[in-house]
């Protein structure tokens, strides 16, 4: 609850600093603001409670959350050094807004009111039009932001009409209480809207997801957007959904499980398939890894599908172990395409890669840690993610669904090789890529966080 | 404690030499790395030594510590019989894998040593683990290292033929992966030994689907007909040192596999299926034999015969009797340090004559009566001549497919005289005869090589002299796996 408040009030004060000449101050500043929140954070750790008129909730789980939210966004934030330095650049806005989104973000983690789910939503999301389209002389970059604001806001416009139907249906906006009315037995065949409200709801905020079918905007967003704003995109944004999307179920619909589930596996099942088979023919590492983070919101839908108590542990887990591979991975690319540069773009095409392992066996490292954490291999956080949500939909008896994911993972493997393959097994071509010791520690955290994972995954199990 | 240092000290070599390549040392000297490596897979090789001699079946050396509280998964690793014979093999053969590169010089040598103790690591994990998951961790985690060596050192193709190895075999476990977790659902542990009894209450279809997992996991590994179609390219196209841990140890976690996990956890699909099983591995041995006949390459004739002694190897397992265990647990350990010196030879021969076509060789023996004396040593093992290492193992499997089904005992008999044709070919036409314009000038082993093949070579002899020493330490862990099949 506390991150909401530092955020709101630094967000204000990164605009001001805006105001001075030297530009230098607004990382440092931006970095020691969300380490602040990030701190905040754990004052209600173990003293769970309802806020301001019962719209929030503080409980260990949206906590974490809400760490691994700030802890992606103190990543992506370190890693923009050098990316908002040009002189179009408007860094104070941009940290600014950065700041701003993520008090959407937490209000998702921990909203006990379908209001607060709505707010959190929209501030989460007009930040990130905003952010897609800042490189404004990029034509993809404007043409995404279009893209992105239309559909979102077409799924915010349904999902706030599936909040009104459950109004209509429950009389409340509280979910614990939708949840005990739901709990009620039967006497009559329960309204219609309220089946349409949660399909509705559910549908809007799988969009922020970019669960398949709601997943077209994904690609060609994620390519256009300049990629430090896309590796906040694919962690932050779906950190914080899937925070909503598994306490919606869980606190207020699980007794409609038989209802959604269909819905969900149908989605989990569609979102692996669709974005598996799709990757393997990407040339860009951008639109690979846009793919890749489709499937990943497929197998975090597994554990959604296997609804148990402990599958808000191996969300949490997951989203941990997907964040930390998934900034590295972006990391790496932005390093490497920054001066490699097509039209006057940066080359995001995986051949990009080409020899890395030459040019800075450091960052070639990283890649190869990144990618096989995100095809699960074991030694690698990416792993017990995958193992953990398999389980999770296993419990539930859907073996089938288990055999399913398997195979795609077995489909990602494929494609998350074709980087390690460029970078070790091709030729160099340029120059050998200097890093600063800043990236080095960046990244030398999120790598070392996917093996020491891998390795001890009960540091985070054993937390709930 | 004894058993955590097994997988420790080549972790903690690997750990430093992985340091110092990342760090880019100045002073790390391709020899330091060498040395680095040689001594931590040494003292691996001690560890395994004292265990070896203290161990008694009576009491098993091992740790249990908990990985994952709220599920139930622990670090359990234990020694006994069967592992603490491929324990053994694993610390024999490695520091022979790391001694035979010691005349070349890798780029990256760092990583490449580093890799190879990574691969010790991991291999030591498969063999002592207890707990499924941690089985199935080691299991795939071996293969990444190797995969690497294979595909970075390798030749000019070895990347798209080691991606075929590494996307085949990881298809495969997957498979594993499923069985495992729904064993786990079924039996809410992943103890090993605790599951073999849930296993038993599961319906014969489960059990039926259960097999078939497990089998074609461990099948692609060893590999077993018709799942062998990565296994020539990559063996012939990976550096000699990744073949050797990929025919001498990373084929022998199949068989293991199939031991440990599939018999006790799938006891009546063995039943059901393990004739069929059976069928297709001697369709195998005999299929890679006589291609073996066929091949001019000498690296792929030595592949084809590695592949027809695994197919031997898996129908003893599938026999389900103590005697092709026992046969397949000797094998295991006599085809390792046999495959790796043959493998070991073909890269002698392959680096003074710049080929490997039979074709093209012969009369080495009068440059390198010391060679050809190794050559015959491992070659005989290899063909299972009394008094090698081969003979007993080999014997004991024939016995338990015979057993079991008299009509395949006899096919499997086949591969005596098979073995025979395709490695006294070898031996004749490379080593004997005239000596040609390319075989002329051939150096006689020396130094390192000496130091890899002596050991093989006294192996071979010892253990065929002595068989009974390895077959006691297995026995009682044998019986208790049969004893848990029931």
């Amino acid at each position: 609850m506390y991150p909401i408040l530092v955020l709101s009030v630094t967000g204000l004060v990164t605009l001001f600093l805006g105001f001075l000449k030297s530009k230098k101050i607004l990382l440092p500043a931006s970095l020691l603001f969300v380490a602040i929140a990030f701190l905040s954070n754990f004052i209600d750790w173990n003293v769970p409670g309802l806020y301001f008129y019962d719209m929030l909730e503080a409980s260990n789980l949206s906590i974490l959350f809400g760490s691994i939210i700030l802890l992606s966004a103190f990543l992506v934030m370190a890693l923009s050094k050098g990316f908002l330095d040009d002189e179009h650049a408007h860094p104070a806005e941009y940290f600014a807004i950065l700041q701003f989104s993520l008090v959407g973000a937490i209000m998702m983690t921990n909203f006990q009111n379908l209001i607060m789910l709505f707010v959190g939503v929209e501030i989460l999301s007009v930040s990130m039009y905003i952010l897609t389209g800042s490189d404004k002389r990029n034509i993809r970059g404007n043409e995404a932001a279009l893209k992105y604001f239309l559909m979102g806001s077409f799924a915010t416009g349904i999902m706030l009409f599936g909040m009104a139907m459950l109004y209509g249906a429950n009389y409340t906006f509280n979910i614990s209480d939708a949840r005990i009315l739901l709990l009620q037995p039967v006497t009559d065949v329960r309204p219609v809207f309220l089946y349409v409200g949660v399909t509705f709801l559910l549908i809007g905020l799988l969009f922020k997801v970019s669960a398949a079918p709601f997943h077209f905007w994904t690609p060609d967003v994620y390519e256009g957007a300049p990629t430090i704003f896309t590796t906040f995109m694919s962690t932050v944004v779906k950190t914080a959904g899937f925070a909503a999307i598994y306490r919606i179920l869980e606190v207020s619909f699980s007794p409609l499980y038989n209802f959604w589930w269909v819905m969900i596996v149908t989605m989990a099942i569609l979102s692996l398939f669709i974005s598996n088979i799709t990757a393997v023919s990407q040339n860009s590492f951008k639109r690979m890894l846009a793919f890749s983070s489709i499937s990943h919101a497929g197998y975090m839908l597994l554990a959604v599908v296997g609804l148990n108590n402990k599958s808000g542990n191996s969300i949490v887990f997951y989203s941990l172990a997907y964040v930390l591979a998934t900034i590295s991975a972006f990391g790496v690319l932005m390093i490497v395409s920054k001066d490699r540069l097509i039209d006057g773009r940066p080359n995001e095409n995986i051949a990009v890669l080409n020899g890395l392992s030459k040019k800075s066996p450091f960052l070639a490292a990283v890649l190869v840690i990144s990618m096989l954490s995100l095809a699960g291999i074991p030694l690698t956080a990416g792993f017990w993610g995958k193992f953990y949500v398999f389980t999770d939909a296993a419990s539930r008896g859907q073996i089938w669904v288990l055999v399913l994911a398997i195979m795609m993972s077995a489909v990602g493997i494929y494609y998350y090789f074709k980087p390690i393959i460029a970078a070790y097994m091709k030729e160099a071509e340029g120059e050998n890529i200097r890093l600063s010791a800043f990236y080095k520690i960046i990244l030398g955290l999120t790598t070392a966080g996917s093996i020491l994972l891998g390795l001890f995954p009960d540091l985070i199990r054993e937390l709930l | 404690m004894l058993a955590l240092t097994l997988i420790l000290i080549p972790l903690i070599g690997s750990l430093v030499l992985l340091l110092q390549s990342v760090a880019r040392l100045k002073d790390s000297s391709i020899s330091s790395s060498k040395n680095t490596a040689l001594i931590a897979s040494l003292a691996t090789f001690a560890v395994a030594i004292y265990a070896f001699t203290t161990f008694s079946p009576q009491s098993t050396i091992g740790v249990k510590y908990s990985w994952m509280k709220d599920l139930n998964i622990n670090f359990h690793i234990s020694i006994d019989g069967i592992s603490l014979l491929l324990v053994l093999l694993t610390a024999f053969l490695v520091p022979l894998i790391i001694t035979s590169t010691f005349k070349y010089s890798y780029k990256n040598h760092a990583s490449f040593y580093a890799l190879i103790l990574l691969a010790e690591t991991a291999l030591m994990g498969v063999f002592m683990a207890r707990d499924i998951f941690l089985f199935y961790f080691f299991y795939e985690a071996a293969l990444i290292p190797v995969y690497f060596i294979a595909a970075i050192w390798g030749g000019k193709n070895a990347p798209s033929i080691t991606f075929k190895m590494f996307v085949y075999t990881i298809f495969g476990s997957l498979f594993m992966l499923v069985a495992l977790v729904y064993l786990y659902m079924k039996g809410a542990s992943a103890d090993i030994d605790q599951l073999a009894t849930t296993a038993k209450l599961l319906s014969p279809n489960a059990q039926n689907l259960l097999f078939w997992a497990f089998f074609i996991a461990f099948a692609i590994k060893m590999p077993v007909l018709p799942f062998h179609t990565w296994q020539p390219d990559a063996y012939t196209e990976s550096p000699t040192p990744a073949t050797m841990l990929l025919s001498g140890l990373l084929s022998k976690m199949g068989v293991y596999g199939l031991i440990r996990i599939m018999l006790p956890l799938a006891p009546v699909g063995v039943v059901n299926w393990g004739q069929f099983g059976m069928v297709l591995s001697v369709i195998g041995l005999i299929y890679g034999s006589v291609i073996a006949i066929q091949q001019n390459n000498i690296k792929r004739l030595i592949t084809y015969s590695s592949f027809a002694h695994m197919g031997l190897m898996a129908a003893g397992v599938l026999s389900g009797n103590i005697n092709g265990i026992q046969g397949a647990l000797l094998q295991m350990v006599a085809h390792g340090v046999n495959a790796v010196g043959l493998f070991f030879i073909v890269k002698i021969i392959y680096d003074r004559t710049g080929t490997r076509d039979l074709t093209a060789l012969g009369g080495i023996t009068q440059k390198t009566p010391t060679l050809s004396i190794f050559f015959m040593i491992i070659m005989l093992g290899s063909v299972a001549l009394p008094l090698t290492n081969g003979f007993v193992g080999e014997f004991l499997l024939l016995k338990g497919v015979y057993d079991k089904n008299a009509w395949l005992g006899g096919f499997a008999g086949l591969t005596i005289i098979l073995g025979a044709v395709y490695m006294l070919r070898l031996m004749q036409r490379s080593m004997f005869g005239e000596s040609n314009d390319i075989t002329a000038k051939f150096k006689d082993v020396s130094g390192s090589e000496v130091a890899v093949l002596l050991p093989i070579a006294a192996v071979v002899l010892i253990m065929g002299l002595f068989p009974n020493a390895f077959l006691k330490i297995t026995e009682p862990a044998v019986n208790s796996i049969l004893e848990m099949m029931k």
